[in-house]
């Protein structure tokens, strides 16, 4: 039996599985939840996982959600190169130490600028007051700060010289506001080139591959989206006004 | 492992973790310390080599924990933290929190403690299995603090009742009286009026955290 990774690539979590599973060769079979058909809200999906997140595994009878969770299974599994995951005790910790706080400091805010500036008005029609989107340009800029200044510091990667896991998913989740035309690299060359470095050492086809969902996410016609699914997002919208 | 250490032998709790200076440094979190507590634990659990219970060796039993600590940072850091900010916090600096994001944030507690008991106690004794792991710790002390402002989180949920009685029970009536002590008591200290205030130079970043409470 195969192993089954349950993704859409529209999620970074998602695209950060993905990659890391592409570039280490590992075999899956890749089951599409489309997020803007509210597939994750299906019943199929919701007995792989009833919280509804993606991505989720299933590998045999074992079923695995969260992202950071996944990627370390798999590192382990299929006993991937150990920059991804060093076994030196600093080093690694410096690794948990950033998929701990990514959670908050860059995850949540790098989506919350694709809801402020593209997904809230192309669903509801309204626009978020200035004063809202201009603090939490605020509050992303502190956290990209901070991410250069602690974890990033003056290394090639978060590690040293060589890419791991936090790297990866460090920066598929700040490409998330790419899809509102919003790019986070473009203040700071460090960022930028560290960037470059990433999308390089894991190949620029794959890299875009896998972003290539996301990037074409203004041209989706959301007319189409189901009108339960509306009201869904609707409602969970009342927290980013 | 051999020379696992007998009993719960990760030092008290994330909030009294005291690091020699060496220990200190590499995780020293410059910002805010709360989301470095897990990788502080895992650390202290492979230098130290604690008891394999914290912090399995097996592939899908560490899973397991990763994937409630992946969740738990989503859904119950911070959100279980707006009580004492609403409660205490918040007042000493001369503001409240307004209505709707109190109602908001109960109704977020409601939903997580619901997960919790559904999803990741189930049935088992503990939230990543069969015995005390990182996760219980991690969340029995984040659930401590609206507990600690009066809010009810048991009501109709028994089975995360019983959980909690358990991890306590673990930790043992000496260790969660001084790890838990100072918190437990927030309340009384404030009734008092002997609860720190804090200087005028960190109100922005408390107003700050208070507007980011969704």
């Amino acid at each position: 039996m195969s192993l089954e990774l349950y993704m859409d690539l529209l999620s970074a979590p998602c695209r950060a599985v993905y990659i890391f599973a592409r570039k280490n060769g590992i075999p899956f079979d890749f089951q599409f939840v489309d997020l803007l058909k509210g597939h994750h809200h299906s019943r199929e999906y919701i007995e792989i996982n009833p919280l509804r997140k993606l991505p989720s595994l299933k590998d045999g009878k074992f079923i695995l959600s969260e992202s950071v969770a996944i990627l370390f299974y798999l590192c382990r599994k299929y006993s991937a190169p150990s920059h991804w995951y060093p076994p030196d005790l600093h080093t690694r910790a410096r690794v948990d130490e950033f998929m701990a706080w990514q959670h908050t400091a860059i995850q949540l805010p790098m989506n919350k600028i694709l809801w402020i500036k593209l997904l809230i008005p192309m669903i509801t029609g309204e626009e978020v007051p200035a004063e809202k989107t201009e603090q939490m340009l605020e509050e992303v800029k502190k956290s990209l700060q901070l991410f250069e200044e602690k974890f990033l510091q003056d290394r090639m990667f978060i590690t040293g010289d060589q890419m791991s896991l936090a790297d990866l998913v460090a920066l598929v989740e700040m490409m998330q506001p790419m899809a509102s035309n919003h790019n986070v690299f473009l203040n700071s060359s460090k960022l930028a080139e560290w960037r470059m470095r990433v999308e390089l050492t894991i190949g620029s086809g794959l890299f875009w591959e896998a972003h290539e969902r996301l990037v074409k996410l203004a041209e989706w016609d959301c007319s189409t989206l189901d009108p339960m699914v509306k009201e869904r997002i609707c409602e969970f919208l009342q927290k980013y006004k | 492992g051999p020379g696992a250490l007998p009993g719960p032998a990760v030092p008290a709790l994330p909030r009294r973790l005291h690091l020699r200076q060496e220990e200190r440094h590499p995780l020293r979190a410059a910002h805010r310390g709360a989301a470095q507590s897990v990788a502080i634990l895992t650390y202290l659990s492979c230098k130290y080599q604690t008891a394999d219970h914290w912090y399995p060796p097996d592939l899908q039993a560490r899973a397991r924990i990763h994937e409630y600590l992946g969740w738990h940072a989503d859904c119950i850091r911070g959100t279980f933290g707006v009580p004492l900010w609403v409660r205490v916090l918040a007042p000493l600096t001369g503001t409240q929190v307004p209505e709707e994001k109190v109602e908001r944030n109960r109704t977020a507690i409601d939903w997580a403690l619901q997960q919790l008991e559904d999803k990741f106690l189930g049935d088992r004794a503990f939230l990543a299995g069969q015995q005390v792991t990182l996760a219980d710790l991690m969340a029995l002390e984040e659930l401590i603090q609206p507990v600690a402002v009066g809010y009810d989180l048991f009501e109709g949920r028994q089975r995360l009742a019983a959980w909690y009685g358990r991890v306590e029970a673990f930790l043992g009536a000496e260790l969660c009286q001084e790890a838990h002590g100072p918190i437990l008591t927030i309340l009384e200290e404030e009734a008092k009026k002997t609860l720190p205030v804090p200087p005028p130079h960190a109100y922005p970043g408390m107003l700050r955290r208070i507007a980011r409470i969704p």
